[in-house]
Formats: structure tokens, sequence, C-alpha cells
């Protein structure tokens, strides 16, 4: 087995470089979903199409030493924060060569050498670890910011309040993100958020603002400004990313035919494509998308490539320290 | 030589590792102003940047140790009731323990879970009476049940240097204990049982405050029945090892053990015995009753709490 190939730093400084990682996730994506379909990922995955705008806007206002919490719907965000596409095509397909050695799988994807503290199965989850992980930033003398991602659904979790109020008191250097796709799992967020998600973040005196989540521009702005004032001292800033998922909450849902969502309503927000938008800006789009389909081709060749995890090895990496098996039972 | 307090020590313990390490931090509800006893003075001592009080967020605040863990802190969360492990269950079990695993070994998550005050106090009733430590070990998390002062401290400052999250149970009855001790107590490595008293009749295994007690029941059989008592200490590593060599002395079992009856700490020690065919009498436990809440008034509080009346029976039955 070879090394992954090298995965350059993402360069999302210039609309070409935040197209080209969109361009990414994209296809990524679209190939995860092919993959599911043939079998290759076990239990399916949470597609980000559609989303894409938000992880690149809010990643390219950050730097390398910040660091991201993630969402089950999570591919877009650690592809943004620079993970190499083999190794996360690797860890959904359940390779030793995965990010997390096919430990973690699509819900868990993490690199933490990148600041990515992981994608979170349970909704909301990631909140109160990422105001935690900025705190301690700080107390070590380092000007590091946070970058934490939830869906609407998580808007309704008692820790995300939580962490909220624990920013606000702490002045943690944290950026909530709020990716508002309109559904929790088919719960229309009309039907499930009391108020709104900016009404949240104002009961705890943390600025908030809305941003048309398919525009990876207005995104970015918008992050930018919260992440230099979080950076600065200024404590936690919130977005709410009006956005919109292309395909279903999970994989699982295509073999359903589950119906929450009209064919029109569906179109409608396709038509407002972020990848769409950008394009007619990027002269050198062609060339992009070739090079981004020839880089997903040999992630892909190289994943499957990889060899699948010894079963021995299935009680590794519970603990840092021991403790030892108990005799006599296994592993 | 000094006397050395059960609630001192866990202090002593705290002020240790924070002066060792000044990665390790405290935090919880009421720590500056040490409410619990555990924490007293170390406010003062060390700022309101490592001992930090927090808001009524136990979500918040157990996950928020996790991510200060994962940039390189080694925060001591305390937890003033039991039963509050109820509601950080996701954030102890389903996010601090499994990270590492999830993550394929990227991370280590050097959290400490202190709770002072586990089990029973007269008074206390249905919400903070449990003491769940069966629940961790079940999950995996590394369960931590000192019953002396000397061992107090040493598992405690064993449990800030360690890598993985523990759980550290203080249970109520022991914390008025006191003992003798000379100079700092070293350090006692997890999953190190302790032999309190030697014998050869039949062993019996007790956690936390229930050690004194099997002690004292120890003592009052001596002349009828050669009673050895065995302090596991650490309930998850469990010392195995210490268990086995006891049986093979003894081939008899009583488990005593503060906590419910039904897939609890002492049905798996039983489980184990039975299994490894170390036994040549029916082993026994003495607990509380399955799906045990306690009730209100004294009198029903200490009914359903193992007694040493129950333990002496049980230690006869097993040896006839």
């Amino acid at each position: 087995m070879t090394a992954a190939p090298p995965a350059p730093p993402p360069d999302l400084g210039t609309p070409a470089g935040r197209y080209r990682m969109m361009r990414l996730i994209r296809e990524f994506d679209t190939l995860a979903l092919e993959w599911e379909r043939a079998g290759e990922i076990p239990g399916g995955i949470h597609p980000y199409l559609g989303q894409e705008a938000v992880a690149v806007g809010v990643c390219a206002a950050l730097a390398p030493g910040d660091q991201l919490t993630s969402t089950h719907r999570g591919h877009g965000h650690v592809l943004a924060k620079g993970a190499d596409p083999a190794r996360l095509l690797a860890e959904l397909a359940g390779r030793e060569a995965g990010l997390n050695r096919g430990r973690g799988g699509s819900m868990h994807a993490a690199d933490v050498s990148l600041g990515i503290l992981g994608a979170n199965g349970m909704v909301g989850a990631g909140a109160a670890v990422a105001v935690g992980a900025a705190w301690a930033a700080r107390r070590f003398g380092r000007d590091t910011v946070v970058a934490c991602f939830f869906g609407d659904g998580a808007l309704n979790q008692g820790v995300l309040l939580e962490a909220l109020n624990l920013a606000s008191v702490r002045r943690a250097p944290v950026v909530f993100v709020c990716e508002n796709n309109g559904y929790a799992t088919t719960l229309p967020a009309a039907a499930a958020v009391g108020g709104s998600a900016l009404g949240r973040a104002a009961a705890f005196a943390v600025p908030a603002v809305a941003v048309d989540g398919m525009d990876a521009d207005a995104v970015h702005r918008a992050a930018a400004e919260a992440v230099a004032r979080a950076r600065s001292g200024g404590g936690p800033g919130f977005l709410e990313c009006r956005t919109y998922r292309f395909e279903g909450h999970h994989t699982m849902e295509r073999r359903l035919r589950l119906t929450y969502r009209s064919e029109q309503e569906v179109a409608l927000w396709r038509t407002r494509d972020p990848l769409d938008r950008l394009r007619p800006r990027i002269p050198e789009a062609d060339r992009i998308d070739a090079e981004v389909a020839g880089r997903l081709r040999a992630a892909a060749a190289w994943a499957l490539a990889a060899p699948r995890p010894d079963p021995a090895g299935a009680g590794d990496f519970l603990y840092a320290v021991g403790p030892p098996a108990r005799p006599g039972v296994s592993p | 030589m000094t006397w050395l307090s059960y609630t001192k020590a866990l202090n002593r313990a705290l002020a240790d590792s924070m002066a060792a390490d000044p990665a390790v931090c405290v935090l919880g509800e009421d720590v500056g102003a040490g409410l619990a006893g555990p924490t007293l003075g170390l406010q003062k001592r060390f700022g309101p940047d490592r001992v930090l009080d927090m808001p009524l967020s136990e979500q918040a605040f157990t996950s928020f140790a996790v991510g200060a863990a994962l940039s390189g802190m080694r925060p001591v969360v305390e937890f003033q009731i039991p039963s509050l492990l109820f509601l950080v269950f996701e954030q102890i079990v389903n996010q601090a323990h499994k990270f590492r695993l999830m993550t394929g070994g990227q991370v280590r998550v050097p959290v400490t879970f202190v709770v002072p005050g586990s089990g029973s106090r007269a008074g206390w009733a249905g919400q903070h009476s449990d003491h769940p430590y069966g629940l961790f070990v079940h999950a995996g998390v590394k369960t931590v049940v000192p019953a002396a002062p000397a061992d107090a401290y040493g598992l405690l400052r064993a449990a800030v240097e360690d890598d993985d999250p523990v759980v550290l149970f203080a249970p109520a009855a022991a914390m008025g204990l006191r003992e003798d001790v000379t100079g700092p107590p070293p350090p006692v490595p997890l999953g190190s049982a302790r032999l309190r008293r030697p014998g050869t009749d039949v062993t019996v295994v007790a956690v936390g405050h229930l050690v004194a007690e099997a002690l004292a029941v120890a003592d009052d059989l001596a002349g009828e029945v050669s009673v050895e008592v065995l302090d596991p200490r650490t309930l998850h590593p469990f010392d195995w090892d210490a268990l086995r060599g006891s049986l093979r002395r003894t081939r008899r079992l009583v488990v005593y053990d503060d906590a419910n009856r039904g897939c609890g700490f002492a049905a798996e020690l039983l489980a184990a015995a039975a299994e490894e065919g170390l036994l040549q009498a029916p082993p026994r436990r003495v607990t509380r009753p399955d799906g045990a809440v306690l009730p209100f008034a004294p009198e029903l509080d200490r009914a359903l709490q193992p007694q040493p009346d129950q333990l002496r029976e049980a230690v006869r039955a097993a040896v006839r």
C-alpha cells in the first residue's frame, strides 16, 4: 500500500479556490452515493449535496490552526478544512487507511491534526466540545477560533442552548454555524422551532446574523466578521445559514420512498445551486472541474485498493492506557 | 503521623495534581466555594481560571471538559449529586469515552469525573441516593471507588494522570472516615486491588464504604469463619488476578455491593468466578434489591441498603 495521494492545503481565499472546493465536495458526495448503492459503504451516508457553500464559506474564514466540530452530515466540513479526500473515502469504505482507521466511518470522520475534532452522530453534541476546546486554546495563549457546525434540528437540543450560554459567559472564541436546511430528518423547521434560530442566539447575547447559505461569498463575509471578532477577544458569534439539501436526510431514505418534500420545492432550490451561482464568475471552471474529477478518480482507486482492517484489531484504540483484556475473554 | 480524612484526601489530591501540572483544572458547580468539600480553598490558591464555577449546565460543562481535554487540558469535573450522572451519560459514555476509538486513536481524553457523596445520605431520597458505578463499568468507562482516605488520595492522583476518562465515586458513607498516614500517600495504580484482611474460608469482595463494614463483620466472625476481605478499589479495570488468587485459596465468594442487584457489579463477579470454576459452594451477593429507588424515611432508606447482618448470614451460608 502506497501512501495516500498528497493533499494540498485548500486555498479558499479566492472565488476560484472556493469553487474548486465546492466542486470537490459535490463530486465527492455524488461518488459516495454511487458507492453506497454499490454496497461499498456500510450503513450509508448523510449527503451534503446543496449545502456546499456553507462549509466552504465558513472554512474560508478559518486559519490553519483553527478547529471545528461537525455533524452527522460532515463530509463537506471535513473536506473544506483540508482533509484528504482519498483517506475520507477509505474511511467511508471502512478501510484501515481511512482517516479514522475505519473505526469512525461517515458519522465520526475526523482529522485532529487539521483541527477537525470530529463529525458527531448525536445532534448538537459538538457544541459544548467546541466551547471547551476554544476556552482551553485561549488559556494556552493561542488565538485560535473554533467553528461549531450544527443543523436546525439541534436548535432544540438542551446541550446546544447550554453551550451557547457557556460560550457567552466565558466569551469563548466560538462561531456557531447553524445550517438551516429546513428539515430535521423529515420534520419541517417551521413545525419544530419555536421562535427562531437568531432568537436562540439573541437570548444569550450572542451576536447573530442570517445569511444566504447558497452563496459561498455571502457566507464567507459573515463568517470572516464573526471569526475576526472571536479571535480578537470579542466572544462568540452565530450564523444562521439558510440552505437546502438536495438529497434525502440519509441514503436509507431513498429505499423508503419518503415524500415529505414536494418535487417543486426541491426543484426550486436546485435553481439556487451554489455551484451554478458561482460558476459564471470563474473563467477556468472547466479546467477546475476536470482537475477535481481526476483527483477524485485517483482517490477512489486508492481507497478501493486499501486493505480492509484485520478483525484481530477490533478492540484497539478504546483506551489510551490499558486496561488489559480480561483473561479468557477476547479481544 | 497525621490523621487524614477522606474528604481532605480528595482535596489534597486535587491541590497536589494542580501544583504538579498546570494543565490540570477543576470545574463544576460551587467549586469556588468548595461546597462539596474536595475543592475547598482551591480557587483561592489557583485562581478562577483554573477552578471554574460553572452555571447549572451539567451537559454543557461535561462536554466543555472534553473539548478542553482535546485542546491539551486535564480537567477534573465535580458532580455534587450522583444522579446527575444520568443527565450526562450521553456526554461521558457516548462522547468522552468513545472519542478515542471513533477517531482511530487520534485523541486522548484525560478527564476525571469526581462524585463526592455517592450513594445514600439519610433523607436525600429518590433522586440523590443512587450509586451508579455499575453503569460505567458496563459501558467500559474506567471506574474507581476508593474505600479509605489514603486510597482516595492515591486513586484520584492516578485518575487525573490517566489519559482516559475516569469516573471516581466517593461514597457518602466513606467521606467521614479518617486514617493515620505518614507523609503523602503514594499514587495507587488503576486496576490494583488491596487485600484488606487475609482469610482462608471465604472471600468477601466489598465495594467502597462497605469495605469497613465487611472488615467489622470479619472481626465478629473471627472465631467461627476465617474471612478474607478484598477491596477492588477500581471496578474497571478490575484486578481479576487478585480475585482469582483469593478464590484459589478460599473457593467461596460473597460480594457486598451497595448498588442494585439485577445486572449489577456483584452479578459480574459471581459470573466470572463461576465461569472459571473457582467455586466449591454457591456464591452470594448482598446488594440493594432489584431496581431499588431509595425512599425518603430513614427506616425505609436503610431497609433497602445492604446490611452487615445480611453479610454475616451470607458468609455463614457460603461456608455451610
